[in-house]
């Protein structure tokens, strides 16, 4: 028998250990360590829209924004809330009806509709999947599946909302500059904000209740409160995606309840490292492209998705961001044993 | 009448659909998202079996019926097998197989009118009278054969006690000498050969289309959830409670409300009595 | 001890389908008292005190905390009230450091009244009343233990912490699930004064417990559960000497039959 007689390991590198505290200010090399990767995304995001070859190419970093958005709140609920959503399109739906509601019908410019759309959105959803927030296992999953096929179903039988045809006739940002500085800022803030978020006494809460509700509840917190708290949160990113798609597209329909807002957010968030909150944004930016570029095949880039998806959450769990930050953080070494 | 004949046709359909689900979630706790997937696809396969490979129906009915258990049983084995237990990842999975397997038939050109099977028998009679089809009187049939060979497989062989014991307690089960991959992989064939089945007893009443996964998959999990889930009884007496709600909103409201009573349904089984309708106690145990 | 007990247990009845887990059991238990449960495996303790903190709802019968009804409340009520437990599995929250474990508790409505444990009505910074709390009950504050992630320690550390998030709300009554399980006799013997101060703290104590011996060094009273029903209550000498729990604990004549049930 010959076994190897070595194994991995890995340990932290020493500049991660050194930047862990007030001595992160002790350097520039310190301190670019730790702001180096972050201003690389900022810069990047915000310097996308110059980059980009044509008009086109233009609107898909906004739609990847609205994806973004999407996915994240993906993530923080499944990563730090223990709830999957299966049903991403519910928010953009709701969000995005509401905000084409309030600029045909009651004349609202998009500065008002859509910070409104987001708060009030965000109540209408959690109103919605209320009921099942007290309990564990699939019932989350699958109460917000099911939640934007039957809006559609019911769109479509009553005829309200402009029926199969939609809402025409919404005004638009005015300049795709504007557009697109917006739904990129918008995803850096959520972004950045989520992840203080998680690591807050309250993010505490939101993962004690993913690691342990029976504990919570022994400490004399209401699980359905936190979690209905975290669904708002989440649905808000979505909302905020939607209302801000409408004005993107000046259109409103049934395609917001579509699949492909329920199960790109959740690829890009397997795809880009599942629990850090930057991958579902780089898994958006990768996956995203690819769809557009994809588009002539029709339903085959769902297919071509599902398929990624089910590879990556099978085979390579991790995702890229978490691979990423592994190598960034730890070096590795074999040992013998 | 019509109501009451319908309702119950309607009832055992929806319980057909359920089974497979009910089945595969009661034995290894997977909740199998592929579920409408597999239903149609078994139906796309007895079609191109009969109408392209021109077989017997009834041959191809049985082949169709072998390779859904097969394909079941292999995506147990390389994709679910490895993300078991994990409940965000499980769901996930299944779901995004049970997506590819449905986008990729409509990408393929499965769409439109053309893609029908026969019914078994032609031909309608009247109860009383209101007018059915024999097919529909088959389903009916057909649908209180697999209740009463599910139970009598589960209560007198030796895999199905093995199985049942698995739902009670897997881990109780291992030190018995029993694989329980191996009995979750049954399951998972048995449940897809249930899809299938359902499918191709119901799928002839009209289009095969793949929208119906998307559906089929809903109201399995509804009447599953109305049900508790994991109780495989307990789904048959919901599909009756949701297959006489659908009808009698049919009739008065229109067909699109059958995707709305279905999610209240499960909204208001979750609000008033979490663990479903014929749910165990201890299973709620678990869930709250 | 005064004469208004603090946490009355009438006739709760608990049953699961056909079978009856806790039947008609009645209890008393006064302020800074320890009482002891005991009982053998599958007698019903755990689902009594599941009944009693609103883990699961009573098939009959009441819960009086300080005469008043808290019978059918929801789990996290009732620990805002003051009736904290530990699970007999202990699970922290596995992702976190263990002073952060203590956040969690802290961050409760009550531990927001009452300050925390030691906590005078305001509560500081939670990382380091979280610090505080750990320190009084057994880990180092100058040692890196506090600050390690809870997945990687101990069985002893973990109930220590168990007990800790117990402590964070400040309670009136805890509820010990097998709290010496699992535990070497040199971690019990340290786990002993502990619980010692916190009676004397002025802290209800009820204890479900395997470990018969410091049990019944520490407890005033002890209760005994036999297939769901009482079988005696009384001080620890009672209990010793009565020829019924060395029926059930050593079996008897009766013996056979006795296995026979369980």
């Amino acid at each position: 028998m010959n076994i190897e007689q070595r194994r991995k390991e890995r340990l932290d590198r020493g500049i991660k250990v050194r930047t862990d505290g007030l001595y992160a200010l002790m350097s520039w090399r310190e301190l670019s360590y730790l702001t180096l990767p972050r201003l690389v995304l900022i810069v990047g995001m915000l310097t996308l829209p110059f980059i980009m070859p044509s008009m086109y190419w233009q609107r898909v970093i906004s739609i990847v924004c609205i994806y973004a958005l999407l996915a994240m709140s993906f993530d923080f609920l499944a990563h730090f809330v223990g709830l999957v959503s299966l049903g991403g399109a519910l928010f953009i739906g709701v969000g995005g009806y509401l905000a084409a509601i309030m600029n045909t019908y009651f004349g609202m410019p998009p500065l008002l509709t859509i910070p409104i759309a987001t708060v009030v959105g965000a109540g209408i959803c959690t109103l919605f999947l209320l009921p099942c927030l007290p309990l564990r296992g699939v019932y989350f999953a699958i109460v917000s599946l099911m939640y934007p096929l039957a809006l559609a179903r019911v769109i479509e039988a009553l005829d309200i909302l402009g029926g199969t045809d939609g809402i025409m006739g919404i005004e638009s940002f005015g300049n795709r500059w504007v557009e697109q500085y917006f739904v990129i800022l918008m995803v850096l803030l959520f972004l950045f904000g989520a992840r203080r978020l998680v690591n807050l006494d309250i993010g505490l809460v939101f993962r004690a209740v993913k690691d342990n509700d029976q504990a919570v509840r022994a400490s004399g917190m209401s699980i359905t409160f936190y979690k209905a708290v975290a669904v708002f949160i989440a649905s808000a990113m979505g909302c905020m995606g939607g209302a801000s798609l409408v004005h993107i597209y000046m259109w409103s329909g049934i395609s917001l309840l579509a699949l492909d807002f329920s199960i790109l957010p959740i690829a890009a968030t397997v795809i880009g490292g599942a629990g850090t909150l930057v991958g579902p944004v780089l898994g958006c930016l990768i996956l995203v492209p690819i769809s557009e570029l994809l588009r002539a095949f029709g339903t085959l880039r769902i297919v071509f998705y599902s398929l990624i998806l089910v590879a990556f959450i099978v085979f390579r769990s991790e995702g890229i961001m978490v691979y990423g930050q592994r190598k960034y953080h730890q070096f590795e070494r074999w040992v013998k044993i | 009448m019509d109501i009451l004949i319908y309702g119950i046709i309607n009832s055992i359909a929806l319980a057909l659909m359920a089974l497979g689900f009910a089945l595969v979630y009661g034995i290894s706790r997977v909740p199998n998202f592929a579920h409408g997937a597999l239903y149609v696809i078994t139906g796309f396969i007895t079609w191109s079996l009969l109408r392209t490979l021109g077989l017997n129906y009834l041959i191809s009915i049985v082949l169709a019926l072998i390779i859904i258990g097969v394909v079941s049983a292999l995506i147990y084995q390389f994709a679910l097998i490895r993300v078991r237990g994990m409940a965000i990842s499980e769901i996930i999975a299944s779901y995004a197989i049970g997506l590819a397997i449905l986008e990729g038939l409509r990408w393929g050109g499965f769409k439109g009118t053309t893609y029908t099977l026969p019914v078994f028998i032609e031909g309608t009679i009247n109860i009383g009278d209101v007018p059915v089809d024999l097919h529909r009187l088959l389903v009916v049939a057909i649908g209180g054969a697999v209740v009463i060979l599910l139970w009598l497989f589960t209560h007198y062989t030796r895999i199905g006690l093995a199985l049942r014991g698995m739902a009670q307690d897997e881990r109780a089960v291992l030190m018995l000498g029993i694989d329980s991959d191996i009995m979750a992989l049954v399951a998972m064939a048995a449940g897809g050969m249930l899809a299938g089945l359902a499918g191709i007893v119901l799928l002839p009443l009209g289009n095969i289309v793949v929208e119906k996964g998307y559906d089929v998959l809903i109201q399995a999990i509804a009447v599953c959830i109305v049900g508790g889930l994991g109780s495989w009884m307990g789904a048959v007496l919901a599909a009756f409670l949701i297959g006489f709600a659908q009808i009698l909103t049919t009739v008065y409201l229109g067909s699109h409300f059958q995707m709305v009573v279905a999610l209240l349904a499960i909204i208001l089984t979750l609000i008033l009595r979490p663990s479903g309708l014929f749910g165990k106690q201890k299973e709620l145990e678990e869930r709250v | 001890m005064s004469n208004q007990p603090i946490l009355q247990v009438q006739e709760v009845t608990k049953a699961f389908g056909g079978v009856i887990a806790v039947n008609g059991v009645t209890f008393d238990i006064f302020e800074k008292e320890i009482l002891g449960i005991i009982g053998p495996n599958g007698s019903g303790k755990t689902t009594l005190i599941n009944c009693v903190t609103g883990f699961i709802n009573v098939t009959s019968g009441k819960v009086l905390f300080r005469g008043k009804n808290i019978t059918g409340r929801p789990a996290h009520k009732i620990a805002d009230m003051g009736i904290t437990r530990t699970f007999q599995i202990m699970r922290p929250y596995y992702s976190l450091p263990c002073y952060k474990n203590l956040v969690i508790p802290l961050f409760s409505p009550r531990a927001k009244r009452t300050g925390g444990w030691r906590g005078g009505g305001k509560l500081g910074d939670r990382d380091t009343v979280g610090i505080d709390i750990l320190e009084e009950i057994g880990f180092e504050r100058d040692s890196f233990v506090p600050y390690k992630i809870a997945s990687t320690l101990p069985t002893g550390y973990l109930k220590r912490l168990e007990l800790a998030r117990c402590l964070a709300l400040k309670p009136e009554i805890i509820i010990c699930d097998e709290i010496f399980s699992g535990l070497s006799m040199s971690e019990i013997a340290s786990m002993v004064p502990l619980i010692e101060r916190l009676q004397m703290d002025g802290i209800t104590l009820i204890m479900i417990e395997h470990r018969l011996r410091e049990l019944f060094r520490v407890s005033n009273r002890i209760l005994v559960l036999n297939f769901g029903e009482k079988v005696i209550e009384g001080t620890p000498e009672e209990v010793m000497a009565d020829e019924k729990v060395k029926e059930v604990y050593f079996g008897s004549e009766k013996a056979e039959e006795v296995m026979s049930h369980a």
